[in-house]
């Protein structure tokens, strides 16, 4: 985890930004306001920007405006209903979210599901990794200028879609997961359907490729641009293909695996050295191929048996803490449950990928150029209601 | 947690392995914490290879800056509050009567129990941090008075935890010494209250009674309206 001598050469870079700013031009410092509504934000998200010419000075989000208080609303909710809020958290991968927090439970009650029910789990837990990616996949072209790439984007996450919505009867809120285990078992034919959504995936990467990882422009426009060197990037929390494109190799699904079964398949994690806007992109498509090769494993092997553990009707979590993370599409996203052994969870926090994410642009957008405000915010991906919750 | 095949044995030894060494590694971390924190580290409990301890207010900083530079533990995951004191409204709050109209009767409090690795007062900090490159974590707790709620920052030492602290701040009142600016995060300016304490009322539910009461459907021969709760053991 060494920081590159570019990596070192931009940070100074950005770091002399503000110095140099009304020394060499003179120009008047104005206040730019970006947002709540912008395409890149994927939510609401407002952006105030103190400019000197072209460059930032100092960048400060404003957020809140999609907060819900779901860990206040947690406490008066039994477990069970807990996971239909959960679920509106990182809205574009929403089965991801339910799963720490249905784990955290049951590590708690001392159950765990039967095999047949972590496998399903980590099919769906990868397939909501794939319909989330797919869209900051064609997005991320959006931010430098080009349209077709997202019409791409959305034909071909339908597929996934389709999948999600045959399994669990919800194409974007499944509330699928059950502690103990699942709700239902797979419709005949899924798993054919399936493999072959997962090619059309692969064909959409391979698409994606040549279109936008090739392009002069788009390259121009993210190599150099956004550095996060790997250090400041884990002080501040980040996650997900945001670290692991400053080149630290880390991913919850291999490091500290629980309750989900990635540990039976061949797969890898993938790194980039460079710690910028296009190794966040590249990352990710690299990310997302493989997710659709976890996927065609987990199918080929999925045991048979029950989809359900023994639990009680009604659920009393015995008193204890817990804290289960999972890598989710936008990086670790983790519950922190306090029980009481009451019907409903004591005090739960929701620990978003996003929320740390983000909490790097008033340092990561220092120094950087207007235009470049966008692309930077794109590559973070971030999605709103992970940040508000 | 119970393995559910038999037939993995040599794995379930690889695993009853690792985690004795977890165990030993984790117990060698206290041990180091406590040489440094000294009468700072005041209760600790490891628990399936994870590591809780509780410090002194006072040794807060300290803890953060010890994990940070001795030990490595580079990765800041969270930092947040509990509130122990049991909610005044308890299930109140599900109830089929309109509350603002008409109030129940107000209940003796429960005591309050304070969770993994104790605790003395009603707030207690809460923070996690990790170590990628080893995969460890400790999840570190703090004790602070009800009169006096003010724990150091961290920002210091972890820049990511300053919109942690604004968080806690908004939500729980608590006070971070060293914070570059304290201000509202997700509410708006002029919000009253701290919407995390347990004695906050969460005001949808008492002006609109909650129409998702039940937690099961009643069975037909509860029909009369009594509580499917009761006598359903787990």
């Amino acid at each position: 985890m060494t920081v590159t001598e570019r990596q070192q050469l931009s940070y100074i870079a950005a770091q002399a930004a503000d110095a140099r700013v009304n020394l060499e031009i003179e120009t008047e410092g104005m206040t730019l306001n970006i947002g709540p509504q912008h395409p890149a934000t994927h939510g609401t998200l407002r952006i105030v920007a103190k400019l000197d010419g072209e460059q930032v000075v100092a960048a400060e989000p404003v957020m809140g405006y999609m907060h819900r208080g779901y860990e206040k609303l947690a406490e008066v909710r039994t477990y069970p209903q807990v996971t239909t809020l959960i679920n509106r958290i990182d809205w574009l991968g929403s089965f991801a979210n339910e799963v720490p927090f249905i784990l955290a439970a049951e590590r708690l009650m001392e159950v765990e599901a039967p095999p047949r029910a972590q496998w399903i789990r980590t099919v769906l837990f990868e397939l909501s990794r794939i319909a989330n990616i797919t869209l900051f996949l064609g997005d991320m072209a959006v931010q430098v200028g080009a349209i077709t790439p997202v019409f791409f984007a959305f034909r071909d996450r339908e597929h996934v879609l389709n999948q999600i919505e045959a399994a669990t009867g919800g194409r974007f809120h499944p509330n699928f997961d059950r502690i103990g285990g699942l709700k239902d078992d797979l419709p005949a034919g899924w798993v054919a359907e399936t493999r072959q959504a997962m090619r059309k995936i692969r064909a959409f990467c391979d698409e994606i490729e040549e279109l936008v990882e090739g392009n002069e422009i788009f390259q121009a426009r993210t190599r150099g641009i956004g550095v996060i060197p790997p250090d400041v990037g884990l002080s501040y929390g980040l996650t997900g293909a945001n670290i692991r494109a400053s080149g630290v190799d880390w991913d919850v699904r291999r490091d500290s695996p629980c309750g989900l079964v990635h540990d039976q398949v061949d797969w890898k994690v993938w790194t980039h050295p460079d710690g910028d806007s296009f190794a966040r992109f590249w990352v990710r498509l690299q990310e997302t191929r493989e997710a659709t090769k976890i996927v065609d494993q987990l199918l080929d092997g999925i045991p048979s048996g029950p989809i359900m553990a023994k639990v009680p009707v009604i659920i009393k979590v015995p008193a204890g803490e817990a804290y289960v993370e999972t890598e989710n599409p936008l990086g670790v996203m983790g519950y922190y449950v306090v029980s009481k052994g009451d019907l409903n969870p004591f005090r739960v926090k929701i620990r978003s990928a996003s929320f740390s994410n983000v909490s790097i642009t008033p340092w990561l957008l220092r120094g950087v150029y207007v235009p470049d405000i966008i692309t930077i915010l794109g590559s973070l991906y971030f999605i709103l209601g992970d940040i508000d919750r | 947690m119970s393995r559910l095949s038999s037939t993995d044995t040599v794995e379930a030894g690889a695993d009853a392995d690792a985690a004795k060494s977890g165990a030993v590694e984790a117990e060698a971390l206290l041990a180091r914490l406590s040489d440094a924190l000294g009468d700072g580290l005041v209760e600790s409990h490891t628990d399936q290879g994870a590591v809780w301890v509780r410090v002194e207010r006072d040794a807060w900083a300290d803890l953060a800056r010890f994990l940070s530079d001795e030990e490595g533990f580079g990765f800041f995951s969270f930092l947040s509050a509990i509130d122990w004191m049991p909610s005044p409204f308890g299930r109140d709050m599900d109830s089929f009567v309109d509350n603002a109209l008409d109030p129940p009767e107000p209940k003796e409090p429960a005591p309050t129990e304070t969770g993994v690795a104790g605790g003395d007062t009603r707030f207690q900090l809460l923070a996690r941090v990790n170590d990628v490159t080893s995969g460890r974590s400790i999840i570190a707790k703090a004790d602070l008075p009800a009169d006096d709620l003010r724990a150091p920052s961290w920002v210091p030492v972890y820049p990511g935890a300053d919109w942690h602290e604004r968080e806690a701040w908004e939500m729980f009142g608590i006070d971070f010494d060293g914070h570059p600016g304290l201000r509202h995060i997700y509410l708006p300016g002029e919000f009253e209250g701290h919407p995390l304490r347990k004695d906050y009322p969460l005001l949808a539910r008492r002006v609109k009674p909650w129409p998702g009461l039940v937690d099961v459907e009643l069975m037909p021969e509860t029909d009369d309206g009594g509580d499917a709760t009761e006598g359903a053991a787990p």
